[in-house]
């Protein structure tokens, strides 16, 4: 019972508390990118939120298993680059059999998770903070599921921003950054919502 | 000869302004907007950045040939983390304090979308003279961004600048400019900015 409400707590924290985006700073070229339209915003928090656990419990696996091991802590950044771009080749080639429309929908998007360093994050932060096994796979999903508010969030705004009377200069990206801004300073109200 | 130096020229300085890659170009945004709560920091995260994007613009820009095509990719972030890695032992080697307080955004130089960009859109095609001086530029382009973001959040947020106390006491420091909500706000103002002054300049 006392782990259970351990991993709950990890993963509202790493929903609200610390999300991704607009706590830790991950994940923002999607964000600011793929942010225009609700439904493009969510499959592409899907798509992302799925690499993300798998990439977390493959990563553990690797460092656990044969970086720690065998000694090798030099080869963590390659290796885990290459679990993740294969990762992401392998969702890409499911999707594309599975669904084809959302697949168009995803476009280059899909491919780019590779370099998305929300992705990245994840596998460094892990062994940083060492975390178990279940509890890494709970943080990749919790880690998916906030970027997916994030990103969703964005783009309910910037659909309504549509019909806004933005000043020219700040049109596009400088705008998108200041909405965010007043996102991280939302977000940062829940901070004191669990006490770890 | 003079043609080539003018070619040169204009690769460097390509990266500073008119496809400056923060303020043009939108990319590289994580480290730009995590680590530039002090001037130090932004100016550490942008030489790491320089030092990764010229290292790597050089490798490839010689070994272009024998790079299969449809391999590229991986093989470019395969040189691009082999050199992280090594920035990082060295970081955290001779300057433990900048290490740690940069964290996880060493490693990440290597999914940074600016360093793989280049190798794709420049350093696959040009050779390694032209290379040097894109990666010089953008890597100039990409740490005078970080390094002013900085310095605009230190003062507000704690009334100094690269360490040293620069408005008085009476000053009251807007913590909101050090948390991630200001490096928002900054960046946005910062990029509206630019955009007015390259448009006045047409």
């Amino acid at each position: 019972m006392e782990e259970f409400t351990q991993i709950l707590l990890l993963f509202i924290s790493t929903v609200l508390i610390n999300n991704f985006v607009l706590i830790r700073f991950l994940g923002i070229c999607p964000f600011l990118g793929v942010s225009k339209q609700v439904e493009t915003a969510f499959s592409m928090g899907l798509a992302t939120t799925f690499v993300m656990t798998l990439t977390a419990a493959a990563t553990w696996m690797i460092n656990t298993f044969i970086l720690e091991a065998f000694n090798l802590p030099f080869l963590q950044y390659v290796s885990f680059i290459i679990v993740i771009a294969s990762l992401v080749q392998f969702v890409e080639m499911f999707i594309k059999k599975t669904s084809p429309v959302l697949y168009k929908a995803l476009g280059i998007f899909l491919p780019l998770i590779t370099t998305n360093c929300a992705i990245m994050g994840l596998a460094l932060l892990i062994p940083l903070n060492g975390y178990s096994f279940i509890a890494s796979v709970v943080f990749g999903f919790g880690a998916g599921v906030g970027f997916t508010l994030a990103i969703v969030l964005m783009a309910g705004l910037r659909e309504k921003l549509e019909f806004g009377d933005v000043p020219g200069v700040l049109k596009g990206v400088p705008v998108t950054l200041i909405i965010a801004g007043i996102m991280a300073m939302a977000f940062m109200g829940f901070s004191g919502l669990i006490s770890m | 000869m003079s043609m080539n130096f003018k070619e040169l020229v204009k690769d460097f300085t390509n990266g500073l302004w008119a496809e400056n890659p923060i303020i043009r170009l939108v990319i590289g945004m994580c480290p730009t907007l995590a680590v530039t709560n002090t001037a130090s920091n932004g100016l550490a995260m942008g030489l790491a950045t320089s030092f990764v994007l010229i290292m790597s613009e050089i490798v490839i820009s010689i070994i272009k040939k024998l790079i299969p095509a449809n391999v590229r990719i991986p093989s470019y972030i395969l040189i691009i983390a082999t050199f992280v890695t090594f920035t990082d032992y060295f970081l955290k080697a001779f300057f433990p304090g900048i290490a740690a307080s940069l964290s996880i955004f060493i490693p990440l130089i290597v999914v940074n979308c600016l360093i793989l960009g280049r190798q794709e859109a420049f350093a696959s095609k040009n050779p390694t003279h032209r290379a040097i001086a894109d990666g010089l530029g953008m890597g100039i382009g990409f740490t005078w961004v970080l390094t002013l973001l900085g310095i605009i959040r230190e003062v507000f947020g704690m009334g100094s600048i690269f360490g040293f106390q620069v408005l008085g006491e009476w000053y009251r420091p807007m913590v909101i400019m050090v948390l991630p909500a200001g490096a928002f706000i900054t960046l946005g103002i910062l990029v509206g900015i630019m955009n007015q002054i390259s448009r006045e300049g047409k």
